[in-house]
């Protein structure tokens, strides 16, 4: 049982079920995986968007702040993303936007940057998280995706067990309650009319 | 006592939990036999509907056997009686449910001062639906408090199924509903927009009300299938357009009633550029609902129709084509089921053989299995319409 849980509990009427402890449940690990990558998504994005500086400084490619403001929008963007139900395209997106940081990373490798260790280490780092966002991606369509099996049809459930025909108009002896009346149609203005 | 949890987003667990107790003398305890998975249970799991918090019960769809009555119960219920608990909580004395309007009961919300702010004038309790509607504990349980239990249940007879008559406690009658305020006549096209239970509850209401023609539209093919099964002619929205193809099936002149079976949570497509926006402004919380088949349903349907809404809204929408509405002379009906307005006629055509509201179950598992059916129902697996849960 979680803390938030026991909480609430004490928002609980006298007579209402409380949580006493927790058993099997739909968050499975690929879950976890994505909401981590989520959070670290949005962390990531808003030190980008906040510190540019810092970052570049670190990096040796000053004068790119504008770049990792903007990868730092993308970030926060594809960690939203990834933390609500389309996780699967938010993930691949963090892929997507991996590859456009290794590439970054790899054009500030040259020879006369004085922080080339540094960027060697973003770059380990960047290699690492796009593995586990491969594996988030992966396991996230795996656990989504429907089966390669044909669906079944139900073309035998009518729910009607006097069949399709007897059921037509079979509740016509309904009276729409007043409440309930729409506006006539102009298909029906004979009928109106009589009753008018 | 077992019962299915709210612990966060995609988060439902199978807990142990202290089982409830009679509060009022107008409650009773009900032993759950059968409880179902809904459609809007999917919009907590995904916790698009704000104000659940963790620890709370799911499920407002269940049935079982009353174990406990209350002293104020004053022979409306008794030990061993069997009833299906419709999922709104209705006094029976108020002056909306005097009329009827049992889903805006004007008592029974306990949580009333926070719905009279968010809603403008409170709504009826709720089972398993949120702090807003009155944080009441859910029937994805082993057993349930049913309050103002003497007006709050459908007593059913011993000869019918608990899978017969489940339904009469949510999706049946919200689908009943949904074709009874179209306000169906003989020569009507009725357009439904999705054909999960409750579209396919819609469906076979429609049919059974005397429509001319009644039209499904969907895009899975087991949904497309069963609507198919129930009478009606399909669209698959995926392979044709929807607004053409109901033109051509009306001569031109469009549905003449049409109802959203889907709610707030339509299907996001490459194809639909409005469902993209709509999406990524529901993430940035600038938009509670999406509200494409919304918009889809106003353009198309004929001049002074009905468009009917059953499916579940929480919030704020954007884009919605007021001056094609207004311009169209078009009629909204919308609204919460009033349960216990409808259960007596739908009991008796469920026992006459006219319908039997049992063809949707395609999923029968334990409430153990219950947090994993979530998911499968989510993502529509195993060709999964309605999951039905026997704790």
């Amino acid at each position: 049982m979680t803390y938030i849980t026991s909480i609430s509990n004490i928002a609980r009427s006298q007579g209402d079920p409380k949580v006493l402890s927790s058993g099997p449940g739909s968050l499975d690990n690929t879950d976890r995986l994505a909401r981590a990558l989520g959070w670290f998504s949005i962390g990531l994005g808003l030190t980008e968007l906040l510190a540019p500086r810092a970052l570049t400084r670190w990096l040796g490619i000053e004068g790119s702040e504008t770049l990792v403001r903007a990868y730092g929008m993308r970030e926060i963007g594809a960690g939203i993303m990834t933390l609500s139900p389309d996780k699967g395209l938010g993930l691949q997106s963090r892929v997507a936007g991996d590859a456009l940081d290794i590439a970054t990373l790899l054009s500030a490798m040259r020879s006369d940057n004085p922080k080339r260790d540094n960027v060697a280490i973003a770059l380990a780092m960047v290699v690492g998280v796009t593995l586990l966002d491969i594996a988030g991606a992966t396991g996230v369509k795996k656990r989504q995706s429907r089966s390669d099996r044909p669906a079944r049809t139900y073309r035998d459930r009518s729910g009607y067990p006097q069949g399709l025909e007897r059921a037509r108009g079979a509740a016509r002896d309904f009276r729409t309650p007043p409440d309930m009346r729409a506006i006539p149609m102009a298909a029906n203005r004979e009928s109106r009319a009589a009753a008018e | 006592m077992k019962a299915l949890v709210w612990h966060g987003k995609e988060d439902i667990r199978c807990d142990t939990v202290s089982d409830p107790e009679i509060e009022h003398p107008r409650d009773a305890i009900v032993k759950v036999t059968s409880c179902a998975i809904c459609g809007s249970d999917l919009h907590l799991f995904h916790n698009y509907i704000p104000a659940m918090l963790p620890g709370d019960i799911m499920g407002h769809e269940m049935m079982g056997e009353v174990v406990e009555v209350g002293s104020g119960v004053n022979g409306h219920l008794k030990k061993g009686d069997r009833i299906v608990v419709p999922f709104t909580i209705i006094c029976g004395e108020c002056e909306q449910c005097q009329r009827g309007n049992f889903s805006v009961c004007e008592t029974t919300n306990r949580n009333k001062k926070l719905a009279d702010k968010v809603f403008g004038h409170t709504t009826a309790g709720l089972f398993g639906y949120t702090h807003l509607t009155g944080g009441y504990p859910g029937g994805q349980a082993e057993y349930l408090r049913v309050p103002y239990a003497d007006a709050t249940h459908i007593k059913v007879p011993d000869s019918l199924t608990d899978e017969q008559v489940l339904f009469l406690g949510d999706i049946f009658p919200t689908g009943w509903q949904a074709a009874v305020q179209c306000d169906i006549e003989p020569t009507d096209t009725v357009a439904i927009w999705g054909c999960g239970p409750v579209g396919q509850m819609a469906i076979r209401s429609a049919v059974l009300l005397g429509a001319n023609q009644v039209v499904a539209i969907d895009m899975l093919p087991e949904r497309l299938g069963m609507a198919e099964a129930g009478g009606a002619i399909t669209i698959n929205f995926k392979e044709e357009s929807v607004v053409e193809r109901l033109n051509e099936l009306t001569g031109g002149k469009g549905p003449d009633k049409c109802i959203d079976a889907t709610g707030m949570e339509s299907h996001v497509s490459l194809s639909q550029p409005d469902t993209l926006l709509d999406r990524a402004k529901q993430m940035m919380m600038m938009e509670n609902d999406r509200p494409h088949i919304l918009r889809e349903m106003i353009y198309v349907c004929r001049p002074a129709g009905v468009i009917s809404i059953p499916g579940v809204y929480s919030g704020l929408v954007d884009k919605i084509p007021m001056g094609q509405a207004m311009n169209k002379g078009l009629t909204f009906r919308m609204g919460q089921t009033h349960v216990n307005r409808w259960t007596d006629d739908l009991l008796r055509r469920i026992e006459e053989g006219q319908i039997d509201p049992s063809f949707v179950i395609t999923h029968t598992v334990s409430l153990e299995d219950g947090p994993e059916m979530y998911k499968v129902f989510r993502n529509k697996q195993d060709s999964c319409i309605k999951v039905v849960l026997k704790p």
